[in-house]
């Protein structure tokens, strides 16, 4: 069964040790049908294999966007997620520094966001340059929804408008996604886990119970 | 924890026991409270749950607010540590002409991957231990149900599971008072019990591992070890200080109040106060050393700190180091016939099994706009459905069955939880789009069902001749083959779940069977490859864990599984753990090892 020899062996550690460097050089190694590669070892802690919980945790790449690309983001995302009577608005919990390091995230999905993000936030200026002869974020928030307004559903988008859409669908999820994971936003969510609950756990309010009519599965 | 970190180990052990997951923490655990002295050695790090666990750390204190990266495939805070389906450094490959990659979950860290499960503990039944007999498939085991029941009973008041008996014919009851009260289900389990009713499909509650409420520490000691005072005293301070479920939190963070079952905070603890059991980690078994007589003496390992080659002795080992590492070490030790150790049937890295996986989810209008409640609960799933067709086989056109697990509802968000907008609120933004997510949040729910497959001869192990790991331990490839019957039980699956998201009142759109089966591996249930059995010829160790071929070499992990049942194999290794080891030290003591 076991076809390892000594020498097939010393070949293989052969060709691994001169891949260390990168792990680009190991497929001439691997054999055919390989589910894939094994990720290159990283000389110290790496965050993603084995985050330290006891340190205060670093995102682990250089964050790419520019100041002036996380200007319109952040035009953007407030629009998108204004401030309201109960939960503050898309930039007060963090989604553009949330936004500049999923695009910067050194993934082959992130790398595709990065993509979509970055050419949409051209799109959006200019497009907001031909209407208005500005940038997306000196816009009065007018201005900004007509634009919006033009991009926010791609089904219905028209044909000039489809890079915008593509990109306002993309943006609209990290935004969300973004926004919604901070724990500030939970309680107008109606979020309210996370909390540690004494005795028995409490099961359904009754209220529900019988607004739901539950009452012979309980 | 008092674990070994300076390297030093004594001469001679009496076992070794390589690996610290289930059946390498319980081995460990009854050996040494036994007074055995035992060298536990672990390829990963040291891991302290109690200090190390991100209990209640929210998503904007991780990078990328802790979503699923490839590296981090169950979200950030996912336990596993220096694992997941690469290990850095240590590859493994699929077979050309495999019908699909298989994809091998590991972790790199003590307690294995006990820290990282769903808790979810089923006992097999009595159909589960003599598959053939009943369905003339696959091979029976070399014991039955009723030589496991007091194991099974044993193990779940060691570690604690909430559940209840239902009287479903091959769900065996557990004995009165074993199990602790199961905690009240969240609003979409009482929905789907709802709609389960109508269609036949009993939702009852979920056995997991986790405490429901204290542990009788005062009783449960004398119970479980009656003439063992030391073991009683140390069992009693260990149950007293873990807590119960606080009804926060996912269990797959590991649990720092120790609530739920971790090796690391039920078995290693009162191991190591023993005073009997030394621990290195970071150190990768390569194989099994023998004598001249084909006697097991030791195992060489390769110190992964300083990359030193360094030798262990004991009188028995006990490999215990995940389904499929177990057999490459078999593999990759010598033999007189060159075939791999304990090999003279030929099965070991055979009958690779996984269990058959497929899920659908669907918004459930009546779960929106409901008043907040805490859906944190226990960190899992409160009720399940046992498979309960179990005697309309003939109908089926299938073998086996499947039990079907449930979520959803007001968990904690996350960045990819609002997906649904997509579908809820196309060209929405602004406040309005705040109402919605407000509105739509916690109405999602999903099921999924966990399977039994087939051992057959396309799925299975073997040395790759070409790779070795960073430690230049030749790396194991897999070939993997779905039968006709995984197929169809995917299918039926997919049909069940849409009948019962229907019954909620969602709209479904199941998925065939062969579009719907996850990926060989993916379920995380592998065991096989180093298969017990009635006779030599035909298995690899027999109904004890012990091989035939070598006498004091023993496998305790989920490799000795002849058959994969729908209920997910970690109590089932747990109790065949405790059960070999009490015979190994009778062994011992008739002086047969």
């Amino acid at each position: 069964m076991s076809e390892s020899s000594p020498i097939s062996r010393r070949h293989a550690l052969k060709g691994l040790l001169s891949g260390a460097a990168g792990a680009a050089a190991v497929p001439a190694l691997a054999a055919p049908n390989h589910t894939e590669l094994a990720p290159p070892a990283h000389p110290s802690r790496f965050v993603f294999h084995d985050p330290d919980f006891m340190q205060p945790l670093k995102f682990p790449w250089e964050k790419l966007l520019s100041a002036e690309e996380l200007a319109t983001t952040r035009a953007l995302a407030d629009l998108i997620l204004p401030k309201d009577e109960t939960s503050p608005a898309a930039s007060e919990v963090g989604v553009l520094e949330f936004i500049n390091e999923w695009v910067s995230a050194d993934y082959p999905a992130h790398q595709e966001d990065r993509e979509v993000i970055r050419g949409g936030l051209g799109w959006l200026n200019t497009e907001s340059f031909k209407r208005f002869s500005k940038r997306f974020e000196e816009l009065e928030v007018g201005q900004q929804s007509q634009i919006a307004d033009d991009i926010c559903d791609a089904a219905k988008a028209r044909p000039e408008h489809r890079t915008g859409a593509a990109f306002f669908k993309r943006f609209r999820q990290l935004c969300v996604g973004g926004y919604y994971s901070h724990s500030q936003t939970w309680k107008s969510l109606g979020y309210v886990g996370n909390i540690s609950v004494g005795g028995p756990y409490p099961g359904v309010l009754p209220e529900v119970i019988e607004k739901l009519g539950l009452q012979d599965v309980v | 924890m008092p674990v070994l970190t300076e390297r030093k180990t004594q001469p001679q052990y009496d076992v070794i026991v390589v690996g610290s997951g289930a059946g390498g923490g319980m081995a460990a655990m009854i050996l040494a409270l036994n007074g055995v002295k035992v060298l536990m050695i672990e390829a990963g790090r040291n891991y302290e749950p109690v200090k190390e666990t991100p209990m209640f750390n929210t998503p904007e204190m991780a990078p990328l607010r802790g979503a699923a990266t490839p590296d981090r495939y169950f979200g950030f805070y996912d336990a596993t540590v220096n694992g997941g389906w690469q290990v850095p450094g240590e590859p493994y490959t699929n077979k050309q002409g495999t019908e699909g990659d298989f994809w091998w979950w590991r972790a790199r860290m003590l307690g294995g991957r006990t820290n990282h499960w769903g808790r979810i503990s089923l006992r097999f039944g009595e159909f589960d231990f003599k598959p053939k007999s009943r369905d003339g498939l696959g091979v029976d085991w070399p014991m039955n149900y009723a030589d496991m029941a007091p194991w099974y009973d044993r193990v779940e008041q060691l570690i604690g599971v909430y559940g209840e008996n239902d009287g479903i014919a091959n769900a065996p009851n557990s004995s009165p008072g074993v199990l602790m009260p199961p905690p009240k289900p969240r609003v979409g389990e009482l929905l789907a019990k709802k709609a389960g009713k109508k269609l036949g499909v009993p939702v009852v509650a979920a056995h997991r591992a986790v405490l429901s409420q204290p542990m009788d520490w005062k009783n449960l000691p004398k119970i479980l070890f009656p003439n063992n005072p030391k073991a009683q005293e140390i069992l009693g301070k260990d149950m007293m200080s873990r807590a119960a479920c606080f009804w926060a939190t996912n269990c797959i963070r590991g649990c720092s109040i120790r609530a739920n079952f971790q090796s690391t905070t039920v078995l290693l603890p009162p191991a190591l106060a023993t005073g009997n059991l030394d621990i290195i980690t970071d150190a990768m078994v390569r194989e099994v050393v023998l004598d001249d007589s084909g006697k097991a003496t030791g195992v060489h390992y390769i110190d992964k700190v300083t990359r030193r080659d360094a030798i262990a002795k004991a009188r028995v080992v006990i490999l215990a180091a995940s389904t499929c590492e177990t057999s490459r070490i078999l593999l990759n030790s010598k033999s007189s016939d060159k075939a791999g150790l304990a090999n003279s049937s030929g099965q070991v890295g055979r009958n690779l099994m996984d269990s058959v996986g497929t899920r659908l989810g669907a918004h459930i209008p009546a779960m929106e706009d409901l008043p907040p409640m805490n859906e944190d609960g226990a960190g899992g799933l409160h009720t399940y459905v046992p498979w309960w067709l179990v005697n309309k086989h003939a109908k089926l056109g299938f073998a086996r069955g499947y039990h079907i697990e449930m979520g959803g509802g007001r968990q904690m968000p996350e960045v990819k939880s609002f997906g649904f907008l997509d579908a809820t609120s196309p060209g929405v933004y602004g406040r309005k789009l705040k109402e919605d997510a407000r509105r739509y949040y916690g109405a999602q729910f999903g099921f999924s069902g966990r399977g039994e497959m087939l051992p057959n001869k396309d799925c299975y192990s073997e040395l790759d001749p070409n790779v070795v790991d960073q430690w230049g331990i030749p790396v194991l490839r897999f070939h993997w083959k779905w039968s006709d019957h995984e197929i169809k039980q995917a299918e039926h699956m997919q049909q069940t779940f849409a009948a019962l998201i229907e019954g909620m009142g969602g709209k479904a759109k199941p998925l065939s069977g062969a579009d719907a089966i996850q990926r060989p591996g993916e379920i995380i249930h592998e065991v096989g490859t180093a298969r017990m059995g009635e006779k030599a010829a035909e298995s690899v160790t027999n109904q004890y864990c012990q091989t035939w071929d070598v006498k004091n070499l023993f496998l305790m992990d989920g490799a000795v599984l002849p058959s994969n049942p729908d209920k997910n194999p970690t109590l089932t290794i747990l109790a065949l753990a405790w059960r070999s080891s009490e015979w190994l030290m009778e062994e011992m003591k008739r002086g047969n090892l």
